[in-house]
């Protein structure tokens, strides 16, 4: 089922017999398998509105990501929060589409000082799973107006609504890039040295910690974006700054700097390898900590260390991981792993009762028949 | 703006209300002497007032808990209140109602600089949680021009921004996590000191829900170190239409100012009057700002007053020192102070997008004639964040209501441009009834579905943010447990 207009797609689900699978680009598979017609969302697509003076764009949900960053270029603007290409991770092919980035919830490196694609969010058109078109939001900086839905379904990947039209809001390209470089420092002190960036005034904007860089070795990694001359005095400082922990290296080619977060974003180091993965949200400093706790782990730091990316051998056991991130408090969802592991292993983690009962009875007002990718969730 | 109406089996219920309440509280901490109960009648919009049947204060969430259980239980309304600074009559109880306060609930519970969190109790004022850190080189972000008075829990229910929400993001954006009670008793975890909390955003959903989801107890912010320097700059011009387009051309230039803030004539004067910060004599003034070290604050100044200059500015002035900054901003932060000097005034809060800044202006100052009240507007300019402040006579019989009716025409105004009724104040009772100019019947029912979710009795603050037409037959069957 591909529809067309945001009518057809609200007949269609309101007319559904069974269970649907709904899907963007079809690049993002994670979650529990989920059973049911293909519902597409490609028929919806294009960019219905750019203000680049006022930085916001409006776009169908079935939008291709490319066609999306190609307005953007030709702006000089970008989608700040960086969402990653998981294709190589996932093993999928496909055209991500800007809906599924959203409903997904997809944030890169930059994340950790401009916010997620849900800070971004200015507003959402959906369809629920009785086949109500339901708007919320605006395209409006600042909006206040009723409970915020714009969040509520952005990463609830299609389980509480099918995206129709999103609306965000874009950042000017910020110029220079800068990034500072160590190789050799062990976990705990990589993420002081982040935690230290950090905490100065210089604006980082990626903190990230590779255990096997591309040559093998520990790399810490810290950008800093900007003109080229608050780039260069930065730098500069946090180098400085950072001199107690380890000798950082500056790199300020833009071809190298940009495939060294490509690098980070997308989670290459894990593309082709064997063995699960499992993405991590703790807070930085118990990091180093958690992935101790993991037999034959190799992880990839993000966020200065509150995003984990963590490469286990396949079949490792959920409850080694989940257990260790409770002990200090966060989640961890099981990212990649087959779909037989993904069919008898809870893929996101398990709420406390009083959460999961608010999160049923949501998805029981939303989707009362459950049939928007029903138990992906799970 | 009508309230509905009290209803008697709860009013005739105080006496065991309260009973109940003096077992699970210390004597102080309940509230019932008419006297008394004045304090709560109202908050920042006074025009409306109406002391509650009973309020209560507790300090801990344990005691929160055991309130809302016995509220729960008896079938009688709960309206939260922090520092009831709200502009839209959020904390406005009804004469059936229990507020609950959690003003004395503002500790400190935890700082984590490695982590960049603070964790506090959610009656602890907003400025106050910048105070407890900032020896330490940090600030909490979000800045409303109330944050000396304003509370924490208030700040997360109307999801409020501040002057320099531009480059920091409102509250939501700085919010990691909450205890929060529900109605009936239940005490909830979302979130913690982690950037993503698992599963649904729900953290999304409650900051801004005006305290009809939950009772938010306790708070996990983040906090940013705080930048090395900071610098405004003041510039003014002879039109708001010009003022506008400046505007619009800072931000299309791709240089991010921290805030930029604009006042037009009437609001220049009152504040003029009232701070005497020495602010140029001139129809439409701007503020921005902008944050680094010294020559980066000069490079991003440079270019802000290069875009400037192409609008034949009356005057661009500099601040060359912390105490010429600190007047920059003087006039500005005491502007509401300054307006209520002169005259009662009733704030608007609509949002527009920034390229009809200059066409909602002209038409503001079109209907200020037409209704002939008069307005001053000072804002957020950068995200399009209007604030109107219309003038009114309060003694004058009919002004309230003709002041209403104009800022009905004004928000409805915005809405039409592509904007909408509210952008930080909430809608509280005072932009209810607008509510269908923004949204369609299905779009009322996804939100008030959210609200069946989290308090199914429609006990806490029901009376609010939904139109009543809309939220009737759910509150008519709100009924008592027992
Ligand atoms: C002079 C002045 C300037 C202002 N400037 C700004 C500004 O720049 N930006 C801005 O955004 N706002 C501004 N405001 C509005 C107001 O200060 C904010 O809305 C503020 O967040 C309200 O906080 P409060 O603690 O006073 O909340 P209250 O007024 O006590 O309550 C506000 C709402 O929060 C709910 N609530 C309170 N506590 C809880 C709780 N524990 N759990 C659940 N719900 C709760 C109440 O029920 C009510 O709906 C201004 C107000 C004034 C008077």
């Amino acid at each position: 089922m591909r529809p067309t207009t945001e009518a057809e797609l609200a007949q269609t689900i309101a007319a559904a017999q069974g269970p649907l699978r709904i899907r963007g680009g079809g690049t993002r598979d994670v979650g529990r398998p989920v059973a049911g017609d293909i519902l597409e969302t490609g028929g919806l697509s294009g960019i219905t509105l750019y203000e680049p003076g006022a930085l916001t764009m409006v776009a169908q949900a079935g939008t291709p990501l490319a066609e999306i960053k190609a307005a953007l270029d030709a702006e000089n603007q970008r989608l700040a929060f960086e969402p990653g290409d998981w294709r190589g991770l996932l093993g999928t092919d496909g055209r991500p589409t800007i809906g599924g980035v959203i409903a997904a919830n997809v944030s890169g490196p930059r994340r950790i000082q401009v916010g997620a694609a849900r800070d971004f969010m200015l507003g959402v058109r959906f369809v629920d799973g009785a086949g109500n078109i339901i708007k919320n939001g605006g395209r409006v900086m600042k909006n206040v107006t009723g409970y915020d839905l714009v969040k509520l379904l952005c990463g609830s990947w299609g389980t509480l609504g099918v995206l129709t039209e999103v609306s965000f809001k874009v950042l000017p390209n910020s110029g220079a890039t800068g990034v500072l470089l160590c190789e050799g420092l062990g976990d705990a002190d990589a993420v002081r040295a982040l935690s230290k960036a950090l905490g100065s005034p210089y604006e980082v904007t990626g903190a990230a910690h590779l255990q096997k860089g591309m040559d093998g070795a520990p790399v810490t990694m810290i950008r800093l974006e900007g003109s080229e001359a608050s780039v260069a005095y930065r730098t500069d400082a946090l180098r400085t700054l950072l001199a107690d922990i380890g000798d950082f290296t500056i790199e300020t080619e833009p071809e190298h700097t940009a495939a060294g977060w490509r690098y980070i974003r997308d989670v290459e180091p894990f593309h082709d390898r064997d063995g699960d993965v499992w993405r991590v949200s703790v807070k930085p400093g118990d990091a180093p900590g958690v992935v101790a706790q993991v037999k034959g782990a190799e992880a990839v730091y993000d966020w200065g260390g509150g995003l984990i990316w963590m490469l286990v051998p396949e079949r490792q056991k959920a409850e080694t991981i989940r257990s260790a991130v409770e002990g200090v408090g966060g989640h961890a969802t099981l990212f990649r792993a087959s779909e037989e592991t993904r069919k008898s292993v809870p893929v996101f983690q398990p709420q406390p009762a009083a959460l999961a009962r608010i999160e049923s009875d949501l998805r029981a007002k939303f989707d009362p028949r459950s049939i928007l990718n029903a138990g992906l969730m799970g | 703006m009508e309230m509905p109406a009290p209803r008697p089996e709860r009013l005739a219920k105080k006496e065991t209300l309260i009973t109940r309440l003096r077992e699970v509280l210390p004597e102080d901490a309940v509230i019932h002497h008419e006297a008394e109960l004045r304090a709560y009648e109202c908050d920042a919009l006074s025009a409306y007032r109406c002391p509650p049947m009973a309020a209560v204060l507790p300090s801990s969430t344990q005691e929160v808990s055991h309130i809302l259980r016995i509220c729960h239980d008896l079938g009688i309304p709960v309206v939260p209140r922090g520092a009831g600074t709200s502009l839209a009559g959020g904390a406005l109880p009804t004469a059936d109602s229990v507020i609950l306060g959690v003003a004395r609930m503002n500790a400190v519970l935890d700082t984590d600089y490695d982590n960049r969190v603070i964790r506090v109790q959610s009656g602890r004022t907003n400025l106050s949680v910048t105070g407890a850190v900032e020896e330490d080189g940090f600030f909490y972000a979000p800045d409303p021009s109330s944050q000396l008075a304003c509370a924490i829990s208030g700040n997360i229910a109307m999801n409020s921004g501040g002057a320099h929400c531009l480059k920091y993001g409102v509250t939501t954006n700085n919010l990691l996590g909450v205890t929060m009670v529900e109605m009936d008793g239940t005490v909830v975890e979302i979130g913690g000191a982690h950037l993503d909390a698992a599963g649904y955003d729900l953290l999304g959903l409650i900051c801004g829900s005006e305290g009809q989801l939950g009772v938010v107890t306790e708070a996990t912010l983040r906090i940013l170190p705080k930048p090395e320097g900071a610098r405004p700059v003041l510039m003014a011009f002879d039109s708001n239409e010009v003022a506008g387009a400046c505007v619009s051309d800072i931000i299309k230039a791709g240089v991010l100012p921290v805030a930029i803030e604009f006042m037009d004539r009437p609001c220049i004067r009152a504040c003029e009057d009232f701070a005497k910060a020495g602010y140029p004599d001139c129809e439409a003034l701007l503020i921005v700002e902008v944050e680094g070290s010294e020559a980066e604050i000069d490079e991003q100044l440079g270019l802000i007053k290069q875009i400037a200059r192409n609008h034949d500015p009356l005057e661009l002035r500099e601040a060359k020192d912390a105490d010429e900054a600190g007047r920059i901003w003087l006039g500005r932060k005491s502007a509401f102070g300054a307006m209520g000097q002169i005259n009662d005034y009733m704030c608007l809060d609509g949002t527009i997008p920034v390229s009809s800044l200059p066409h909602v202006l002209k038409r503001i100052s079109e209907m200020s004639k037409d209704y002939g009240l008069g307005v001053a507007n000072v804002f957020h300019a950068g995200d399009g964040n209007m604030h109107p402040l219309i003038l009114y006579n309060a003694n004058t019989p009919g002004d309230l209501e003709k002041c209403e009716a104009f800022g009905a025409d004004i928000l409805k105004l915005c809405v039409e441009v592509g904007g909408c009724l509210t952008g930080e104040h909430g809608v509280g009772i005072e932009k209810r009834d607008l509510m269908w100019h923004q949204y369609e019947a299905a779009d009322m029912e996804a939100q008030m579905a959210v609200k069946d979710v989290f308090d199914p009795a429609w006990l806490l603050n029901p009376a609010k943010v939904f139109p009543l037409d809309a939220s009737e037959t759910r509150r008519a069957t709100a009924v008592a447990a027992e």
